[in-house]
C-alpha cells in the first residue's frame, strides 16, 4: 500500500467564505487522501486554493468549489494532473515569488496548529535565543531592527518596550491589539489563522524583554473563525510547554488570555482598547500618561499590533540587522500590504518598504476586478486619504506618504473604479465617524454630525462657496481639537476627496 | 408564572456565566457576550441581574451595553444577516446589495422580518476585503456575495426570496 496523498485545504476566513469547508469534506471522502487544513498563503483571489503534495512539490488548484472535485479527480489531480484550475507549483506563482516574506513566511506552508511543523520551520528559535542572551539583548535587537508599530501609528517598537522595561512596578502586561477594524485590512487575521504560534512566541518574547508574565489579546468579534483557530493554538502551545509555567524549560512563565471586542471601531485605538479590556465602554483616555507607564489596570503595558509582535521572533532569531536590511530610510523592514476592494488579485503582499503604489496595484493586483479604469485608492483604512491616478507612483514608506498628506496605516489598500461617487465616500467618512465616535471629545462627536450636514448642503447647492469653506474649517477643528485619530483623521478622506475629485461635489 | 420561570432561568444563567468568568467587573464585556450568545439580546432584567453579579450599578452596565454595537437590547430574528457597509465592500457594490436585501426581505437595516426569521444589520468590515462584498450570517462569513448568491443564502434562512 502506498501512503496517502496529502492535500492541503485552507481553514482561513477568505477560503472558508468561498467554500473551503465543503471542498475539504469532499476531498476527505476520497480514497488514500489525507487532508491537512493549512492556513492561507494570502492569495485570496485563488481561494479556496488547494494543494496536492506530489512528493516534494505542492501543486496548486484554485479557486476550487466543491462541485469541481469530481472533475479534479477525473483529471488525476492527486498526481498533479492538468485541469483548468491548475495553477502549478504554488511556490512558483509570481504573486508569491515576488514577495519578501518575513512575518508571514510560514503562512500557508504549515499546519497552523502543529507545534512540530512550527518548530521544523524555525519556530521558537527567537524565544530560545532570547532566553540565552537575556532581556537587554532582546531590547537591543528590536531597536536595531528599526521595527515600527504596524497597527498604523508607526511608533518605534524598541523604544516602547524600553519604556515599559524601565517603568517601575512588579506587574506589567503585554496587550496585543487584534481589533483590526480598518476596511481593506486582514493581515492580523491571516497571521492569527495561518501561523498563530508566531504571535504567541512574539508576545512571550515581549513579556520576557520587559518583565511581564501576562498577555492579553483583544480580538474583534467579527472574526469568529480566528477566535476558534487561535484558541486551539493556545492549547497546543500550553500542552507542548511553550506557554504557561517555565516556558520551553526556562525559568520564565507567561500566559495569554483572549478578550473579544464587541463591534466598536474606536476600540482599535490603544487607550479605548485598554478600557474595553477592563470591561468598560471604550472611551479614549487622555495621554499622558502613556500606556507604557500606566496602561492596563494602571500598570506599565506594551500595546502592540498583531503583525508587530509577529515580526519579532525572527528579528531575535536572525538579528535586528537582518530585518533592517529591508526597507528604505526610516521605514525599515517589510510591511504586509493588503489589496482589497475593486481589485483583480486581492490578497496579502508582504514587501520591503519602498515599492510604489502602482507596482502593488498593477503588478501584484492586476488592476481592477471590473476591468474599468482605477479612479481612487484609499490607503490606511477609513481614516486614510483617497488618492487619484497622479499619486500611483508614490513610494510606499511612512515618510513619503506623510508628504502627500496620507498615511500607510495598517497597510490596507482599497481600490475603486471610475463608477465611484467621491462625494458619497466623503459623506460616508463623516457618517462613520458619527457612528463610531466614543463621544468623549466634542470635535469628533459633534463635528462628524455637522460634517454630514454640511456635505449634504454642498451637494444640494445651498450656499455652495460658504459651505465648502465651512467644511474646510470644520476639518481644521477636528484635526486640531480631537483627542485621538478617530476625529483627528476623519478629515483626511474628506479633504482628499474634495481636493482630488472636486467635480463630484458639483451637481 | 411563565414570566417568573423565565426570569429565574435567566438569573441562574447570569450567575453561571458570571461564575465562569469570575464575577469581576473587568469581565463585563465578556459576560455580556456570553449572554448574547445564549439569548440573542440583553433584556432590562438581565442588566439588573448582571449588575448585581459583578457588583456594578445598573447605570454602569447600561452604559457598557449601549456603547457596543454587538449588545442588542431587542430580540433578534432567528438568523442575523450582516452586510458589510465599509469601503472595500462599497467598492464592489455593497450599497446595491444592501438595497436588494432590503427589497427582498421588506425590511430596512436594524429591522426584523415579520415572521421573526431574519434580522438585517450593518457591519463595518468582516476582514474579508479581498473577496468583497462580504456578508455574515449568524457566525459564518461569505465572500463575493452577488444578488444571486444572497438570494440563495436568504432562502436557506427561510426568508422570502
Amino acid at each position: 500500500m502506498s501512503s496517502p496523498v496529502i492535500v492541503y485545504v485552507p481553514r482561513e476566513t477568505a477560503a472558508v467564505s468561498m467554500g473551503a469547508h465543503e471542498v475539504a469534506e469532499k476531498i476527505a471522502g476520497l480514497d488514500s487522501v489525507t487532508v491537512v487544513r493549512n492556513g492561507s498563503w494570502g492569495m485570496s483571489w485563488l481561494e479556496p486554493l488547494i494543494e496536492v503534495d506530489t512528493g516534494g512539490q505542492r501543486i496548486g488548484y484554485g479557486p476550487v468549489a466543491a462541485g469541481d472535485v469530481e472533475s479534479l479527480v477525473a483529471a488525476g489531480f492527486l498526481q498533479g494532473g492538468d485541469h483548468a484550475l491548475k495553477v502549478g507549483p504554488v511556490a512558483d506563482i509570481a504573486y508569491l515569488k515576488n514577495q519578501e516574506r518575513w512575518t508571514f513566511r510560514r503562512c500557508g506552508l504549515i499546519d497552523p496548529l502543529s507545534v512540530d511543523d512550527y518548530r521544523a520551520n524555525g519556530g521558537f528559535k527567537g524565544l530560545e535565543k532570547a532566553f540565552a542572551t537575556g532581556p537587554e539583548q532582546v531590547l537591543e535587537q528590536v531597536k536595531t531592527s528599526g521595527l515600527r508599530g504596524r497597527g498604523g501609528a508607526g511608533f518605534p517598537t524598541g523604544i516602547k518596550w524600553q519604556t515599559v522595561a524601565d517603568a517601575k512596578g512588579e506587574q506589567k502586561y503585554i496587550a496585543c491589539n487584534a481589533d483590526e477594524g480598518d476596511s481593506g485590512t486582514f493581515s492580523d487575521r491571516i497571521l492569527m489563522e495561518s501561523d498563530p504560534l508566531t504571535l504567541i512566541e512574539g508576545m512571550a518574547i515581549a513579556g520576557f524583554a520587559v518583565g511581564a508574565n501576562k498577555g492579553y489579546i483583544y480580538l474583534r468579534s467579527e472574526y469568529p473563525l480566528t477566535r476558534r483557530v487561535f484558541a486551539k493554538a493556545l492549547t497546543a502551545a500550553r500542552e507542548s510547554g511553550w506557554l504557561g509555567e517555565n516556558i520551553g524549560g526556562s525559568r520564565f512563565s507567561f500566559d495569554i488570555d483572549v478578550h473579544i471586542g464587541a463591534g466598536s471601531y474606536v476600540c482599535g485605538e490603544e487607550t479605548a482598547m485598554l478600557e474595553s479590556l477592563e470591561g468598560k465602554a471604550g472611551l479614549i483616555r487622555y495621554k499622558p500618561p502613556l500606556p507604557a507607564i500606566e496602561g492596563l489596570f494602571g500598570k506599565p503595558t506594551v500595546v502592540n499590533n498583531v503583525v508587530t509582535l509577529g515580526s519579532v521572533p525572527d528579528i531575535i532569531a536572525l538579528g535586528g540587522d537582518a530585518y533592517a536590511n529591508y526597507g528604505v530610510g526610516r521605514s525599515k523592514g517589510t510591511l504586509a500590504f493588503q489589496l482589497a476592494g475593486n481589485i483583480k488579485r486581492g490578497g496579502l503582499v508582504e514587501k520591503a518598504f519602498g515599492l510604489t503604489l502602482r507596482q502593488l496595484i498593477e503588478d501584484f493586483g492586476g488592476g481592477t476586478a471590473s476591468g474599468r479604469k482605477i479612479r481612487a485608492v484609499q490607503i490606511g483604512g477609513p481614516l486614510g486619504a483617497y488618492f487619484a491616478e497622479q499619486h500611483l507612483d508614490t513610494r510606499l514608506d511612512y515618510e513619503e506618504f506623510a508628504k502627500v498628506g496620507g498615511m500607510i496605516g495598517h497597510g490596507g489598500i482599497v481600490v475603486f473604479d471610475d463608477t465611484v461617487d467621491m462625494a458619497e465616500q466623503a459623506r460616508f467618512a463623516m457618517e462613520f465617524c458619527a457612528n463610531e465616535s466614543c463621544g468623549k471629545c466634542t470635535p469628533c462627536r459633534i463635528g462628524s454630525v455637522r460634517g454630514v450636514e454640511v456635505i449634504d448642503r454642498i451637494l444640494a447647492n445651498e450656499d455652495r462657496e460658504k459651505n465648502v469653506n465651512l467644511l474646510s474649517e470644520l476639518c481644521d477643528t477636528m484635526v486640531d481639537g480631537s483627542l485621538c485619530a478617530m476625529g483627528g483623521m476623519t478629515p483626511f478622506p474628506v479633504r482628499s476627496a474634495v481636493k482630488y475629485f472636486p467635480e463630484d461635489f458639483k451637481r | 408564572m411563565l414570566l417568573m420561570a423565565v426570569q429565574n432561568e435567566e438569573a441562574k444563567t447570569v450567575h453561571e456565566i458570571a461564575t465562569v468568568f469570575g464575577a469581576r467587573p473587568e469581565m463585563l464585556v465578556q459576560i455580556l457576550h456570553a449572554f448574547v450568545q445564549r439569548y440573542g439580546f440583553i433584556s432590562e432584567e438581565a442588566i439588573r441581574q448582571i449588575a448585581s453579579e459583578v457588583n456594578l450599578s445598573r447605570a454602569d452596565v447600561h452604559g457598557v451595553v449601549s456603547f457596543y454595537h454587538d449588545f442588542r437590547t431587542t430580540e433578534p430574528g432567528r438568523h442575523v444577516v450582516r452586510i458589510c457597509q465599509a469601503e472595500s465592500c462599497q467598492a464592489m457594490g455593497s450599497r446595491e446589495l444592501t438595497s436588494h436585501a432590503s427589497r427582498q426581505l421588506g425590511i430596512d437595516m436594524h429591522e426584523t422580518t415579520e415572521d421573526g426569521q431574519i434580522s438585517l444589520e450593518p457591519v463595518y468590515c468582516l476582514g474579508n476585503c479581498a473577496c468583497s462584498p462580504a456578508v455574515m450570517i449568524d457566525e459564518k462569513t461569505y465572500g463575493r456575495v452577488d444578488k444571486n448568491r444572497l438570494d440563495s443564502l436568504l432562502q436557506q434562512c427561510g426568508g422570502r426570496s
